[in-house]
């Protein structure tokens, strides 16, 4: 042992879907993982919420399995209502206390049937519809929550506050309830802490003239979202909450606590308000059949992520008005509804009436998460949010712990899932040397090989105490079973999924030697893999297995009808049975892993992926086709923060040239590439092949070259990266200028590219502050559309405006006109505010260009990966797979994905070497399972199942026949349905199975 | 005629529809006990001849669900199932089969209400239709396909 002990675990703070991320990641990698939470269940705001931005994505659904697969991992140990006391000690190795509260309830016998809060005779609000409905003091916190267990409210308890009651132990089928449950304390070592305690949204309450007080129909944007939500109080009805009458109008008011220094003290921009609320009013008039007139009201519409200003062009286009306007007070109105009064750009003022007002709160840090970083001695800023620096963005001050998602700053999913990668990738940094020492291994026996021998089918139904039992006739059921086709051994049991029907589950497999197994119990999507373990514990091949859901699919739906639900739960059975009859053991075979990435771009995001890489303990070769590293960081000044880049880039530049993991490549790009997942063979231009296991595409983007305003034409009209370049070199002629103009959005946000370039206004904001500190008697002027300082860049923009810098609106039809009178430039534009026409004569015009993509189309075929409209490379998932490619093994950061500013590319790039790490810490990889095979002698070649196969994993051989590579597959099936000939099939859901299941329905 | 009890067999995809059903489970929403389910990864597996199977059985619906554009688990099979359901259903007519007894939805994973009310609304729709006897069951005795 080396003389300082290094521990291979590390604790992760909160369960939302940051701290999710981040124990997935890390678990993956070979850190064993105690996930803290202090609530019932993991999930966070994110399983709150109805729909997600810019796709419209159900968030329950996309998160579920996450969710299911965070509860199941082997290696991360799920603490739930459990408190940090204290951490001590030092990176790599902190003693970690913890208060594990009371649940009341024991978790290994609870089988959440809910006959509990049935009923618990004590009702009370429930917090995950935001009180707008209400829960009992024995509950589950959502319907999906993970653990699925349920919890007693020991506040509100009858029995725990006043010794009476007790409905809940007697109904109980399980004997789950303990009341005398009690906290404990519980120590552990871990080698690093990720924080990721999230956020609370902002109360309006301190805001008296918005009347959210007093006035129903005044409501918070997360109200209206349960209002949305099909789990919400109203089940997705949109209702006016006064009189539940459907709205014919709505507003939404944003920066509500947001941008916001005197009553709510929060100055910064919550940076998701816009896109949430823009989603709301969508989703609001889609629910309401388009009868529902909605406006926005706002002061920036700030839509700069990935598809966020497509997604605001959307709205416009769909109906929704957007007024610039800060909305001072609400007036109610005595039938409900309240009226606003408001004054437009042309200066008409209007009262206008609307039925309900939704506030778009902002994101606030939590008094506990306040008081934490203070216990555990961590540097936060003025608003709570914790102390990062551009160059490393997840690590906090205190060495050994690190944060993602609110944490850090308001930010929306996307982001937040790339810092908890990034957590993960950083957290790690310097516990190499205890990956996998604290990690567990499933050991199964080798599996009996039943190839050949006729099926014996186990049949085993369910009565999930009276879940079934009360509705299904068990016992009918089960010498219905034993009459059914290949049927060895039926029986029931009370609860299938409980431990000692396990292991009588295992017994009767010996005993009987039975070869196929069908339960008759819940849902597969939950219990599936646990009685697949039992499968492979009795050593039996786990895919022989089937499942008929006679509890969810039908004793809970048709209590009323117990002998049609007793037929059902016997066709049902059935049908399984005879897919069963016909499962053949499923092969997983194992892939060697070439533990070695090739970096694609030699920029920020590239060397950062690659130093990340260089940390665990892994190879990487990074491709530039320049002849110098750095890219377009070797052009930037400083960071918003103040940072020196030059500097920054000369350390970074001679770490990666003294990495001994690390081979640079210059002058080269990839010309062509063979293999896939764990065996890539990429040949660069100079002839040398490189042999990776993933790849990640790190190719950068470049700044627009403008057609206007003189671009080209006035040296004195330079892009913001030229004048960056000469406040670099220290220009006289820029020290000695007095006037300068900034014009932004040039190139972005107009038709060509319907994008913003994200980093341009803070980029701005940032210069002219340096500028006005440098020499307070320049003129400076910022004409925009919209100002885009989100988060806590918002400060900068206070800072200039405070300072004298002047920011002035222009109207995308009526851009600045730039004209020059031999060398004397001069703008002019119409203020849409006062209605004058001002005229400005700079010494320097600064170009706000867009950032552009470099259409590495070339690159994306060979790879398989796909670009999106304007020539950013396309994620797996915009939501939970930010850096992933669905290409497994394929991963991308930096500015190929989408501009961004720096602090948030090391992100990305940290983010895509953890991704990358979960792949090459596997010295062999599983793969297999359920995916597609093809009869080669059906085949005929035509290419339609390559075609339809959205993983690129059909191939077609040097005979010009398809084959599957099941490292790519993931068994959706398309090809399967799609061959005219029937030459793919679909391990596990074969035709014959498929149609043995509807022959037994019927 | 007296009330005709159909039999519908539903295809739904794991990840969407298949858990909305769960979901009205444990919300405890009832709907009628007349369909049988077979849970497919993604529509994207939904071969038609499936569909036609049913139907030459002897049911007297089916019901087709899976995620509503974009959710796809598997990015895009929700998108060519209703290619192929399109033309098939276009097709049904010419076979004798009333395309009424054929329906498809989109049903996320959290619309179990929206489930319910489908499932009620597939049921009367194939109750409409009347018994299914475009094909009989017993000219039709085949044998289990072969194994795969």
């Amino acid at each position: 042992m080396a003389s300082k002990n290094i521990v291979g675990a590390v604790m992760v703070a909160g369960g939302g879907v940051a701290g999710m991320q981040a124990a997935l990641d890390l678990a993956n990698a070979g850190y064993y993982v105690y996930m803290v939470e202090k609530s019932l269940a993991i999930g966070g705001r994110m399983a709150q919420l109805d729909k997600t931005f810019p796709t419209n994505d159900c968030s329950m659904c996309i998160i579920s399995p996450k969710l299911v697969e965070v509860g199941r991992h082997i290696n991360v140990e799920l603490l739930t209502l459990t408190d940090i006391l204290s951490v001590e000690g030092e990176e790599g190795d902190f003693t970690v206390t913890v208060r594990k509260n009371p649940r009341y309830i024991d978790m290994s016998k609870c089988i959440a049937c809910g006959e509990c809060t049935k009923k618990c005779p004590r009702k009370l609000n429930n917090e995950y519809n935001e009180n707008l409905d209400t829960r009992k003091a024995i509950y589950v916190q959502y319907a999906q929550a993970v653990p699925l267990k349920y919890g007693i409210d020991a506040k509100e308890c009858i029995y725990l506050t006043k010794g009476k009651c007790g409905t809940c132990k007697k109904l109980c089928p399980a004997d789950a309830i303990n009341y005398e449950d009690k906290a404990e304390e519980i120590t552990f070592h871990v080698g690093s802490v990720v924080l990721a305690p999230g956020f609370t949204p902002f109360k309006p309450t301190v805001f008296d003239t918005l009347r959210y007080n007093d006035v129903k129909d005044v409501i918070t944007a997360l109200e209206f979202e349960r209002y949305l939500g099909a789990t919400g109080p109203t089940m997705g009805h949109v209702i006016r909450p006064s009189d539940h009458q459907d709205p014919k109008k709505m507003a939404f008011l944003q920066c509500v606590g947001s941008r916001e220094v005197n009553r709510a003290a929060n100055g910064y921009c919550s940076s998701v308000c816009c896109m949430y609320a823009i989603k709301e009013a969508l989703i609001a008039k889609e629910h309401s059949g388009g009868n529902l007139d909605v406006t926005l009201f706002y002061m920036d519409i700030r839509t700069f992520g990935k598809d966020f200003e497509k997604y605001y062009e959307k709205a416009k286009a769909a109906g929704i008005k957007f007024v610039r306007s800060r909305i001072h007070s609400v007036q109610p109105e005595s039938g409900g509804g309240v009226k606003l009064h408001y004054v437009t750009d042309g200066g008409v003022s209007t009262l206008e009436f609307f039925d309900v007002v939704v506030l778009s709160h902002g994101l606030v840090i939590t008094g506990e998460t306040k008081e934490l970083s203070k216990s555990l001695g961590l540097e936060t800023d003025n608003y709570n949010f914790a102390k990062t620096s551009t160059f490393a963005p997840v690590a906090l001050s205190r060495p050994g712990f690190y944060a993602c998602g609110v944490f850090t700053g308001p930010k929306d999913i996307p982001s937040s899932v790339m810092e908890a990668s990034a957590a993960a990738a950083a957290a790690t940094s310097k516990l190499t040397p205890a990956r996998s020492t604290l990690t567990k291994v499933i050991k199964v026996p080798r599996p009996v090989d039943v190839t050949g021998e006729p099926p014996r089918v186990g049949v085993f139904i369910c009565h999930c105490g009276i879940n079934i039992a009360s509705v299904v006739d068990v016992p009918k059921v089960v010498e219905f079973a034993k009459s059914l086709p290949f049927v060895e051994y039926a029986t029931n049991t009370m609860f299938a999924c409980s431990q000692d029907s396990q292991e009588k589950l295992i017994a009767l497999i010996k005993e009987y030697k039975l070869n196929r197994i069908v339960v008759s119990a819940c849902s597969p999507r939950t219990h599936e893999p646990l009685f697949q373990e039992t499968l492979a514990a009795a050593g039996l091949n786990k895919y022989l297995y089937e499942m008929a859901n006679i509890r969810n699919h039908d004793s809970w739906v048709h209590a009323g009808h117990p002998a049609e639900a007793t037929q059902k739960a016997m066709d049902m059975t059935e049908m399984a049975v005879a897919k069963a009859a016909l499962l053949v053991p499923l092969k997983e075979n194992v892939i060697d892993v070439d533990p070695t990435a090739l970096v694609i771009g030699g920029g920020i995001a590239g060397l950062n992926a690659a130093l990340t890489l260089s940390r665990q303990g892994f190879k990487s070769v990074i491709v530039e086709k320049d002849s110098k590293i750095g890219g377009n960081a070797n052009r930037i000044f400083t960071t918003a923060k103040g940072e020196s880049v030059a500097d920054y880039l000369s350390d970074l530049k001679t770490r990666v040239q003294n990495d001994s993991n690390i081979t640079l490549a210059l002058n080269s790009h990839v010309s062509k590439v063979d293999g896939y997942v764990g065996n890539f063979e990429s040949t660069l231009s100079g002839g040398q092949i490189v042999k990776h296991g993933v790849t990640i595409i790190a190719t950068g983007a470049k700044e627009y070259k403008p057609n206007e305003y003189l671009y080209g034409e006035n040296r004195r009209v330079v892009t913001q990266l030229e004048f960056d370049e000469l406040l670099k070199a220290d220009d006289q002629a820029v020290a000695a200028a007095k006037t300068f103009v900034f014009i932004q959005c040039v190139g972005s946000r107009e038709k060509e590219r319907m994008y913003c370039s994200k980093v341009c206004c803070t980029h701005t904001v940032h210069t002219a502050v340096e500028l006005k500190k440098k020499n307070p008697e320049a003129r400076i002027f910022v004409l925009y559309r919209d100002i885009r300082t989100y988060a806590q860049k918002e400060d900068l923009y206070k800072e200039a405006r405070d300072l004298g810098v002047i920011f002035i609106r222009y109207e995308p039809e009526r851009k600045p006109q730039v004209s020059q009178n031999g060398k004397n430039l001069s703008v002019k534009l119409l203020d849409p505010v006062s209605g004058h026409h001002l005229v400005m004569e700079p010494d320097y015009t600064i170009l706000a260009a867009a950032i552009v993509s470099g259409q590495e189309h070339e690159l994306g075929m060979m790879y398989k990966v796909p670009l999106d409209e304007d020539g950013w490379f396309f994620e797996a998932h915009q939501k939970l797979r930010p850096v992933d490619f669905a290409t497994d093994g394929m991963f991308m950061a930096g500015l190929a994905h989408y501009p961004k500013p720096m602090e948030e590319v090391v992100a990305q790039a940290q983010a895509a070497a953890a991704r990358a790490v979960t792949v090459l810490t596997q010295p062999k990889m599983t793969v297999g399972g359920i995916v597609a095979e093809i009869d080669q002698n059906r085949c005929s070649g035509c290419g339609v199942c390559k075609s339809v196969c959205p993983y690129s994993a059909i191939d077609l051989d040097d005979k010009g026949k398809a084959v599957v590579n099941e490292a790519m597959c993931k068994g959706c099936g398309n090809c399967a349905s799609s061959c005219r000939s029937d030459a793919p099939s679909l391990r596990g859901f074969t035709n014959a199975g498929l149609f043995a299941q509807i022959d037994a329905a019927l | 005629m007296s009330e005709f009890e159909p039999k519908v067999v539903a295809f739904f995809c794991n990840w969407c529809t298949y858990g909305a059903a769960d979901l009205a489970g444990v919300s405890r929403l009832d709907y009628p006990p007349n369909f049988r389910v077979v849970r497919l990864p993604c529509t994207g597996r939904l071969n038609p001849k499936f569909i036609m199977e049913a139907f030459k059985r002897g049911a007297d619906g089916v019901w087709v669900s899976g995620c509503h554009p974009g959710d796809c688990h598997y990015i895009a099979g929700n998108y060519y199932a209703r290619r192929k359901f399109i033309l098939l259903h276009t097709l049904l007519e010419s076979i004798g089969v009333d395309p009424n007894r054929l329906r498809f939805s989109w049903i996320s994973s959290a619309e179990a209400n929206k489930f319910q009310a489908m499932a009620r609304d597939v049921i009367e729709h194939v109750k409409a239709c009347g018994p299914n006897l475009t094909f009989r069951k017993a000219e039709l005795q085949l044998d289990l396909p072969e194994v795969a």
